[in-house]
């Protein structure tokens, strides 16, 4: 097997090929190091990539990048409620964990994984120099918030949704007005105590939902006896 | 070093002398062979080598391929089955040395006349001195990366993956032939892609990479039998690796109802296995996954997923243990991590030693690492356990009443509340959320509704298999004429 990476025939053209291409076919192949470690600085993002990448950081230790593994797990905690986070971890020697921006990292992604978001808003606040690199990020754990609540709540107080998502006051009654229009969600005031979100029933947070699947059996089960019925 | 080793190695034995009864042995399995015998090359394999190896080798290697190969015709696909077989025993009851280890691997490849791999290290003697010598400082890594590649390279030339798909559509037949297809075409490559996947998905989680196993796996439904099911060895290492794999990714309960379906399916069918070369490695196996289980069950108590058969059995074994576990103090920790001590994958470090540093083995540090995820994990879940006690006796509780049964103010309960939905919902690749609670609920506002979760039976399955098995009956009853 020939050791340069399969890549389609116009080289140095990158747009013709993307990174999950190039993995598809290259997953054992040190010679793709550069693109992998392009695509984690770029804007998109892509798990499979990034294993491979810390695969290959497995096998040639030396030419681990800090710089590239930090924006790599950064984008990693951009992916939650995915396992993405520890998928990385899973693969980076111990001795890296134990530099400090990836130790901060770590907590960030404890304070995550436990649902204590204002311990997580308020350490992420002195970490903004790690942070910042990757644009969105802000965006991307209130979407990951937003997603927990939804599994947790039927309707959630006004204050709490406040902390998970770290906003307040007019920035919130923009964030909620938005999701008002956008996603169904409905504004209810209970008595003395502040605003109540009432969030979309989804079927986690409503058993009546709940699908059973134990009903339903895939298309693909059912080919099998297709000749038999013919 | 591996030349001085051997020279300077008394051998204790002249591994020339071929007994009589090894002379008979290489003569027959060499004729069945030719013969395509099945039946005898199987029993020959399964027991005469073993009893030969019990009576005469116990302690030494059996004679050496030289020597033998005068009875053989000098046949080259023979020696080669013959130095996998002398490789094999070597592993099981003695200890091999450096050279004998990598002689192993290059006989394996050259068994499956698989030119590649060799090429790609002939590629390497092309480079000058400098290099090479880097190179032999690699050279365990790049013996991963082999195997890696040559797993790969067999699934790809097979087409396995493209083949399992036509499967799936009813267009094409691979397990109910065992690969064979209509024209008489050999089945070896199809069957090599397939068990490739299968290598694939052991090597990624020895390496700690259990996304990329799993999803080298993927062409294969592991909830319908297969060909990974014929070969006992291959079904265990299968599942047991694809239900680690899913442990670590917190898919419970995938992991629990594959191990507990295997679990249940040894303990039937042991007792056929007694005389198998395998029998030790499957026993060993067998008690790692019920460890497995009992963590897998500590973290998500599912037990009604699981058969009564293996359910009293693990109570046997890990009743104690599990109870133990429960509690969440630093003796129920010292538990998690000697039962996945026990029972995890031997875990690989590929990289190469660092020369300029002192010396020190490196090889736990895979191991550590990965026990050392798994207690984190198992910690960050060491509230969930107790929350539970409280949601299975109650339908409706306001957050107040909860949060001083469980000793914590209430801000801190409602994060307890986030973590037990977020730990008990797995998400995949997709974005599709996965629940593995066993008991569920919801928030209205302060109050907690606990929903009782109601035993989910696949019915359609069933059926969908008695369907296929009623049509093999009748079209045998058709087939049988009456005079």
């Amino acid at each position: 097997m020939g050791r340069e990476p399969a890549k389609p025939q116009q080289q140095g053209q990158e747009t013709d090929y993307t990174v999950d291409q190039l993995v598809a076919f290259n997953r054992y192949n040190p010679d793709i190091f550069p693109d992998l470690e392009n695509s984690v600085n770029e804007q998109t993002y892509s798990l499979e990539s990034n294993l491979c990448l810390l695969r290959l950081y497995q096998f040639e230790p030396e030419k681990l990048s800090s710089q590239i593994v930090t924006r790599m797990l950064v984008k990693a905690l951009m992916a939650m409620p995915g396992p993405d986070f520890s998928l990385c971890l899973f693969l980076i020697p111990e001795r890296v964990q134990m530099e400090d921006q990836f130790k901060t990292l770590i907590v960030l992604s404890h304070y995550l994984e436990t649902g204590r978001f204002r311990q997580f808003w308020d350490e992420a606040a002195k970490n903004r120099h790690i942070l910042d690199t990757v644009p969105g990020f802000e965006q991307a754990i209130q979407g990951y918030a937003v997603h927990v609540l939804s599994l947790t709540y039927q309707k959630v107080p006004r204050t709490v949704l406040a902390e998970a998502i770290n906003i307040e006051g007019l920035a919130l009654d923009k964030f909620l007005e938005h999701q008002v229009a956008n996603s169904g969600w409905v504004i209810e005031k209970s008595q003395g105590r502040g605003q109540l979100i009432v969030l979309p029933r989804n079927e986690y947070n409503d058993p009546i939902l709940k699908k059973n699947t134990a009903e339903s059996v895939p298309l693909e089960n059912i080919t099998r006896i297709f000749p038999i019925l013919s | 070093m591996a030349n001085d080793e051997l020279q300077s190695l008394d051998l204790g034995y002249d591994p020339n002398f071929v007994p009589d009864s090894v002379k008979t042995f290489v003569v027959h399995l060499y004729r069945h062979i030719r013969e395509k015998n099945v039946y005898e090359i199987h029993q020959m394999y399964e027991s005469s080598f073993q009893s030969l190896s019990e009576r005469l080798f116990k302690d030494t290697p059996w004679p050496s391929v030289d020597a033998v190969a005068q009875y053989v015709d000098n046949d080259h696909v023979f020696c080669l089955l013959y130095r996998e077989m002398w490789f094999r025993h070597l592993y099981a009851r003695l200890t091999p040395t450096v050279r004998q280890r990598i002689d192993s691997w290059d006989n394996y490849c050259n068994l499956f006349q698989f030119q590649s791999f060799c090429q790609y290290r002939a590629k390497m003697k092309n480079k000058n001195e400098q290099e090479i010598a880097l190179l032999r400082q690699f050279d365990q890594a790049w013996n991963v990366f082999g195997v890696l590649n040559f797993l790969q390279a067999l699934v790809e030339k097979s087409t396995i993956i493209q083949i399992l798909e036509q499967e799936k559509l009813g267009l094409e037949q691979f397990t109910a032939n065992d690969g064979y297809d209509y024209n008489g075409g050999s089945n070896v490559l199809k069957v090599l892609g397939y068990f490739g996947m299968v290598g694939l998905l052991r090597v990624h989680c020895l390496l700690g990479d259990y996304h990329t196993g799993l999803k080298c796996l993927q062409p294969i439904d592991i909830s319908q039998p297969g060909l990974y099911t014929i070969v006992i060895g291959c079904h265990i290492t299968t599942i047991y690796h694809y239900g680690f794999a899913n442990l670590m990714l917190r898919r419970y309960v995938e992991a629990i109802r594959e191990f507990n379906k295997i679990l249940l399916y040894i303990f039937k069918t042991k007792m056929y296995h007694q005389k198998s070369p395998q029998y030790e490695q499957i026993l060993k196996k067998n008690e790692q996954m019920y460890a497995l289980l009992a963590i897998s069950l500590s973290l998500c108590p599912q037990s009604r997923l699981v058969d009564e058969t293996v359910n009293s059995q693990l109570r046997e074994k890990y009743g104690e243990k599990m109870t133990r576990m429960q509690r969440y103090d630093d003796e129920a920790f010292a538990m998690y991590d000697e039962l996945f001590s026990y029972a995890c994958p031997k875990f690989i470090t590929p990289s190469a030693p660092n020369f300029d540093e002192p010396l020190v083995n490196y090889n736990q540090d895979a191991y550590r690492l990965q026990l050392k995820l798994f207690l984190y994990e198992a910690k960050q879940q060491q509230l969930l356990s107790g929350l539970r006690t409280f949601l299975k006796v109650y339908s409706t509780i306001s957050l107040a009443k909860l949060a001083s049964y469980m000793e914590v103010d209430e801000p801190t309960l409602r994060t307890i509340l986030m973590t037990y939905k977020h730990k008990t919902h797995a998400v995949d690749t997709a974005g599709k959320v996965i629940s593995n609670a066993d008991v569920d609920f919801y928030i209205d506002d302060d109050t907690v509704h606990v929903v009782e979760s109601k035993p989910a039976k696949r019915y359609g399955d069933y059926f969908l298999r008695q369907v296929v098995k009623l049509e093999g009956v009748i079209n045998e009853m058709d087939s049988i004429k009456l005079e």
